[in-house]
Protein backbone atom coordinates (compact mmCIF):
# COMPACT_ATOMS: atom_id res chain seq x y z
CA UNK A 1 0.00 0.00 0.00
CA UNK A 2 3.13 2.23 1.01
CA UNK A 3 4.59 0.96 -1.90
CA UNK A 4 1.63 2.50 -4.07
CA UNK A 5 1.39 5.76 -2.64
CA UNK A 6 4.59 6.33 -2.84
CA UNK A 7 5.65 5.30 -6.51
CA UNK A 8 2.70 7.44 -7.59
CA UNK A 9 3.67 10.65 -5.74
CA UNK A 10 7.22 10.23 -6.89
CA UNK A 11 5.99 9.54 -10.49
CA UNK A 12 3.97 12.53 -10.58
CA UNK A 13 6.53 14.76 -9.18
CA UNK A 14 9.53 13.54 -11.48
CA UNK A 15 6.85 14.00 -14.84
CA UNK A 16 6.00 17.72 -13.96
CA UNK A 17 9.20 18.63 -13.07
CA UNK A 18 10.86 17.06 -15.93
CA UNK A 19 7.79 18.70 -17.95
CA UNK A 20 9.65 22.48 -16.61
CA UNK A 21 12.47 21.30 -17.23
CA UNK A 22 11.94 20.80 -20.87
CA UNK A 23 9.31 23.43 -21.29
CA UNK A 24 10.74 26.92 -19.12
CA UNK A 25 12.06 29.50 -20.68
CA UNK A 26 14.43 30.37 -17.97
CA UNK A 27 17.51 28.44 -17.24
CA UNK A 28 17.72 28.92 -13.21
CA UNK A 29 13.73 27.56 -13.32
CA UNK A 30 14.94 24.59 -15.65
CA UNK A 31 17.97 23.67 -13.46
CA UNK A 32 16.11 23.90 -9.89
CA UNK A 33 13.45 21.82 -11.48
CA UNK A 34 16.12 19.18 -12.82
CA UNK A 35 17.94 18.79 -9.34
CA UNK A 36 14.38 18.42 -7.72
CA UNK A 37 13.57 15.59 -10.22
CA UNK A 38 16.68 13.83 -9.88
CA UNK A 39 16.12 13.78 -5.73
CA UNK A 40 12.40 12.08 -6.70
CA UNK A 41 14.18 9.78 -9.04
CA UNK A 42 16.73 8.38 -6.33
CA UNK A 43 13.42 7.43 -4.78
CA UNK A 44 12.45 5.05 -7.48
CA UNK A 45 15.51 3.60 -6.69
CA UNK A 46 15.15 3.27 -3.25
CA UNK A 47 11.79 1.94 -3.79
CA UNK A 48 13.16 -0.67 -6.35
CA UNK A 49 15.68 -2.12 -3.44
CA UNK A 50 18.87 -0.34 -5.74
CA UNK A 51 20.09 1.44 -2.32
CA UNK A 52 23.68 2.15 -3.53
CA UNK A 53 22.41 3.05 -6.86
CA UNK A 54 19.91 5.68 -5.09
CA UNK A 55 22.60 6.84 -2.83
CA UNK A 56 25.35 7.25 -6.12
CA UNK A 57 22.10 9.34 -7.93
CA UNK A 58 21.74 11.73 -4.62
CA UNK A 59 25.60 12.33 -4.72
CA UNK A 60 26.55 11.87 -8.06
CA UNK A 61 23.68 13.36 -10.28
CA UNK A 62 22.38 15.86 -7.68
CA UNK A 63 25.37 16.73 -5.88
CA UNK A 64 28.54 16.90 -8.77
CA UNK A 65 26.60 17.04 -12.02
CA UNK A 66 23.73 20.16 -10.77
CA UNK A 67 26.47 21.68 -8.79
CA UNK A 68 29.15 21.77 -12.01
CA UNK A 69 25.85 23.59 -14.18
CA UNK A 70 25.64 25.98 -11.00
CA UNK A 71 29.05 26.86 -11.60
CA UNK A 72 29.10 26.59 -15.42
CA UNK A 73 26.00 29.23 -15.29
CA UNK A 74 27.99 31.74 -13.94
CA UNK A 75 29.86 32.13 -17.22
CA UNK A 76 25.87 32.94 -19.32
CA UNK A 77 23.82 35.51 -18.62
CA UNK A 78 20.80 33.13 -16.18
CA UNK A 79 18.76 36.15 -15.41
CA UNK A 80 17.53 37.01 -18.88
CA UNK A 81 14.57 35.06 -20.04
CA UNK A 82 15.75 33.12 -23.34
CA UNK A 83 14.18 33.65 -26.75
CA UNK A 84 14.05 30.57 -29.18
CA UNK A 85 12.52 30.49 -32.47
CA UNK A 86 10.10 28.15 -33.24
CA UNK A 87 9.56 27.37 -36.88
CA UNK A 88 6.82 25.31 -36.73
CA UNK A 89 5.72 24.19 -33.57
CA UNK A 90 2.92 22.10 -34.54
CA UNK A 91 4.96 19.74 -37.00
CA UNK A 92 7.54 18.94 -33.90
CA UNK A 93 4.89 18.32 -31.53
CA UNK A 94 3.27 15.75 -33.86
CA UNK A 95 6.76 14.31 -34.49
CA UNK A 96 7.43 14.07 -31.18
CA UNK A 97 4.28 12.87 -29.99
CA UNK A 98 4.63 9.92 -32.46
CA UNK A 99 7.72 8.67 -31.45
CA UNK A 100 7.20 9.23 -27.83
CA UNK A 101 4.44 6.74 -28.63
CA UNK A 102 6.92 4.55 -30.21
CA UNK A 103 8.81 4.64 -27.35
CA UNK A 104 6.72 4.20 -24.51
CA UNK A 105 5.73 0.81 -26.95
CA UNK A 106 9.34 0.14 -26.96
CA UNK A 107 10.12 0.99 -23.15
CA UNK A 108 7.47 -1.44 -21.89
CA UNK A 109 8.36 -4.35 -24.36
CA UNK A 110 10.10 -6.45 -22.04
CA UNK A 111 6.65 -6.87 -19.73
CA UNK A 112 5.83 -9.89 -22.62
CA UNK A 113 9.54 -11.23 -22.47
CA UNK A 114 9.11 -14.19 -20.15
CA UNK A 115 12.30 -16.21 -21.71
CA UNK A 116 14.67 -13.99 -19.97
CA UNK A 117 16.69 -15.33 -16.94
CA UNK A 118 19.09 -13.73 -14.59
CA UNK A 119 22.66 -14.03 -15.75
CA UNK A 120 24.05 -12.24 -12.16
CA UNK A 121 21.66 -13.39 -9.43
CA UNK A 122 21.38 -11.23 -6.55
CA UNK A 123 23.99 -12.30 -3.95
CA UNK A 124 22.04 -13.73 -1.28
CA UNK A 125 22.31 -12.86 2.90
CA UNK A 126 24.23 -9.45 2.19
CA UNK A 127 22.79 -5.98 1.50
CA UNK A 128 22.46 -4.30 -1.61
CA UNK A 129 26.17 -2.16 -1.45
CA UNK A 130 27.97 -5.48 -0.57
CA UNK A 131 26.13 -7.59 -3.91
CA UNK A 132 26.64 -4.69 -6.28
CA UNK A 133 30.85 -4.71 -4.90
CA UNK A 134 30.83 -8.56 -5.13
CA UNK A 135 29.53 -8.10 -9.29
CA UNK A 136 30.82 -4.86 -9.87
CA UNK A 137 34.65 -5.90 -8.96
CA UNK A 138 34.48 -9.76 -10.18
CA UNK A 139 32.32 -9.48 -13.64
CA UNK A 140 32.64 -5.69 -14.14
CA UNK A 141 36.13 -4.23 -13.46
CA UNK A 142 37.70 -3.95 -16.44
CA UNK A 143 34.59 -1.38 -17.68
CA UNK A 144 34.67 -0.11 -13.86
CA UNK A 145 38.81 0.39 -14.81
CA UNK A 146 38.23 2.26 -17.95
CA UNK A 147 35.20 4.04 -16.88
CA UNK A 148 37.80 5.58 -14.16
CA UNK A 149 39.97 6.25 -17.26
CA UNK A 150 37.26 8.02 -18.71
CA UNK A 151 36.70 10.25 -15.80
CA UNK A 152 40.43 11.31 -15.88
CA UNK A 153 39.83 12.07 -19.18
CA UNK A 154 37.26 13.85 -18.98
CA UNK A 155 38.50 15.69 -16.07
CA UNK A 156 41.01 16.91 -17.90
CA UNK A 157 39.22 18.28 -20.99
CA UNK A 158 36.77 19.81 -19.02
CA UNK A 159 40.18 21.83 -17.23
CA UNK A 160 41.80 22.70 -20.70
CA UNK A 161 38.69 23.56 -22.67
CA UNK A 162 37.01 25.80 -19.82
CA UNK A 163 40.87 27.22 -18.43
CA UNK A 164 41.46 29.32 -21.10
CA UNK A 165 41.39 33.27 -20.85
CA UNK A 166 39.74 33.04 -17.51
CA UNK A 167 40.54 36.75 -16.46
CA UNK A 168 38.21 37.63 -19.26
CA UNK A 169 35.23 38.82 -17.99
CA UNK A 170 32.07 37.35 -20.45
CA UNK A 171 29.37 38.93 -19.00
CA UNK A 172 30.73 42.76 -18.67
CA UNK A 173 32.78 42.28 -22.81
CA UNK A 174 29.00 41.11 -23.82
CA UNK A 175 30.05 43.33 -27.23
CA UNK A 176 33.28 43.12 -27.53
CA UNK A 177 34.65 39.56 -29.38
CA UNK A 178 37.16 37.96 -27.87
CA UNK A 179 39.66 37.35 -31.18
CA UNK A 180 37.68 39.69 -34.66
CA UNK A 181 37.92 37.90 -37.86
CA UNK A 182 41.38 38.96 -39.19
CA UNK A 183 43.09 39.08 -36.47
CA UNK A 184 41.95 35.04 -36.38
CA UNK A 185 42.62 34.69 -40.20
CA UNK A 186 46.14 36.21 -39.13
CA UNK A 187 46.56 33.25 -36.96
CA UNK A 188 45.44 31.08 -39.05
CA UNK A 189 47.78 31.74 -41.68
CA UNK A 190 50.81 32.02 -39.22
CA UNK A 191 50.11 28.53 -37.76
CA UNK A 192 50.01 26.60 -41.26
CA UNK B 1 0.37 -3.51 -7.01
CA UNK B 2 3.44 -1.61 -8.45
CA UNK B 3 4.83 -4.26 -10.55
CA UNK B 4 6.95 -4.08 -13.66
CA UNK B 5 4.96 -2.33 -16.57
CA UNK B 6 4.28 0.91 -14.10
CA UNK B 7 7.96 1.63 -13.79
CA UNK B 8 8.54 0.88 -17.81
CA UNK B 9 5.32 3.08 -19.14
CA UNK B 10 6.91 6.02 -16.16
CA UNK B 11 10.25 5.45 -17.94
CA UNK B 12 9.00 5.69 -21.08
CA UNK B 13 7.09 8.69 -20.46
CA UNK B 14 10.07 10.81 -18.73
CA UNK B 15 12.31 9.70 -21.93
CA UNK B 16 9.55 11.24 -24.57
CA UNK B 17 9.90 14.51 -22.30
CA UNK B 18 13.73 14.54 -22.54
CA UNK B 19 12.85 13.58 -26.40
CA UNK B 20 10.68 16.51 -27.30
CA UNK B 21 13.01 18.52 -25.35
CA UNK B 22 15.63 17.92 -27.01
CA UNK B 23 13.89 18.58 -30.42
CA UNK B 24 12.29 21.69 -29.23
CA UNK B 25 14.67 23.53 -27.55
CA UNK B 26 17.28 25.60 -29.45
CA UNK B 27 19.28 26.75 -26.29
CA UNK B 28 22.24 24.70 -26.12
CA UNK B 29 22.05 24.53 -22.28
CA UNK B 30 18.69 23.32 -22.19
CA UNK B 31 19.51 20.37 -24.60
CA UNK B 32 22.17 19.39 -22.28
CA UNK B 33 19.35 19.06 -19.53
CA UNK B 34 17.03 17.28 -21.71
CA UNK B 35 19.76 14.70 -22.68
CA UNK B 36 19.95 14.66 -18.70
CA UNK B 37 16.02 13.63 -18.54
CA UNK B 38 16.78 11.30 -20.93
CA UNK B 39 19.42 9.78 -19.04
CA UNK B 40 17.36 9.59 -15.74
CA UNK B 41 14.36 8.02 -17.35
CA UNK B 42 16.61 4.95 -18.39
CA UNK B 43 18.11 4.55 -15.44
CA UNK B 44 14.59 4.01 -14.06
CA UNK B 45 14.13 1.46 -16.68
CA UNK B 46 17.69 -0.70 -15.80
CA UNK B 47 16.79 -0.72 -12.21
CA UNK B 48 13.12 -1.60 -12.72
CA UNK B 49 14.09 -4.43 -14.92
CA UNK B 50 16.62 -5.85 -12.89
CA UNK B 51 14.88 -5.80 -9.71
CA UNK B 52 12.09 -7.91 -11.67
CA UNK B 53 14.51 -10.52 -12.77
CA UNK B 54 16.80 -10.70 -9.43
CA UNK B 55 19.78 -9.50 -11.53
CA UNK B 56 22.16 -7.22 -11.01
CA UNK B 57 23.33 -6.15 -14.39
CA UNK B 58 20.73 -3.57 -15.01
CA UNK B 59 22.42 -1.71 -11.95
CA UNK B 60 25.82 -2.31 -13.00
CA UNK B 61 24.59 -0.58 -16.06
CA UNK B 62 23.33 2.42 -14.68
CA UNK B 63 25.95 2.89 -12.65
CA UNK B 64 28.22 3.14 -16.02
CA UNK B 65 26.03 5.51 -17.43
CA UNK B 66 26.03 7.45 -14.43
CA UNK B 67 29.48 7.81 -15.29
CA UNK B 68 29.15 8.38 -19.16
CA UNK B 69 26.53 11.25 -17.54
CA UNK B 70 29.38 12.98 -15.52
CA UNK B 71 32.45 12.65 -18.14
CA UNK B 72 29.62 13.86 -20.87
CA UNK B 73 29.10 17.15 -18.75
CA UNK B 74 31.99 17.83 -17.66
CA UNK B 75 33.60 17.58 -21.39
CA UNK B 76 30.62 19.71 -22.63
CA UNK B 77 30.10 22.82 -20.41
CA UNK B 78 34.04 23.14 -21.50
CA UNK B 79 32.82 23.04 -25.18
CA UNK B 80 29.84 25.21 -24.05
CA UNK B 81 32.26 27.88 -22.01
CA UNK B 82 34.40 27.96 -25.36
CA UNK B 83 31.50 28.50 -28.00
CA UNK B 84 30.33 31.06 -25.74
CA UNK B 85 33.97 32.60 -25.54
CA UNK B 86 33.45 32.96 -29.76
CA UNK B 87 30.01 33.65 -30.18
CA UNK B 88 28.65 35.17 -27.34
CA UNK B 89 25.52 33.19 -27.37
CA UNK B 90 24.63 29.67 -26.69
CA UNK B 91 21.62 29.63 -29.52
CA UNK B 92 21.94 27.04 -31.92
CA UNK B 93 20.51 29.15 -35.02
CA UNK B 94 23.74 31.83 -34.04
CA UNK B 95 26.33 28.96 -33.66
CA UNK B 96 25.93 27.07 -36.61
CA UNK B 97 28.04 27.76 -39.51
CA UNK B 98 26.78 25.27 -42.16
CA UNK B 99 24.31 26.31 -44.36
CA UNK B 100 21.25 23.72 -44.91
Amino acid sequence: MYEVIAFYIFAISTTVLFMITAMSKNILYAMTSLAAGMVMISGFFFLLGADFLGVVQLIVYVGAVMALYAFAMMFFDATKDIKEKHNSPALVFLLGGLMALVFVVMFSAPIIGENIQALYPVVEGVGNAQAVGIVLFTKYLVPFEVAAIMLLVAMIAGIILAGKKMDFSLTTNEELPLVDKESEDEILKESR
Amino acid sequence: MIGISHYLILSGILFSIGFMGVLRRKNLLMLFFATEVMLNAVNIAFAAIGNYYGDLSGQMFAFFVIAVAASEVAVGLGLLIVLYKKHHSLDLDVISSMKG
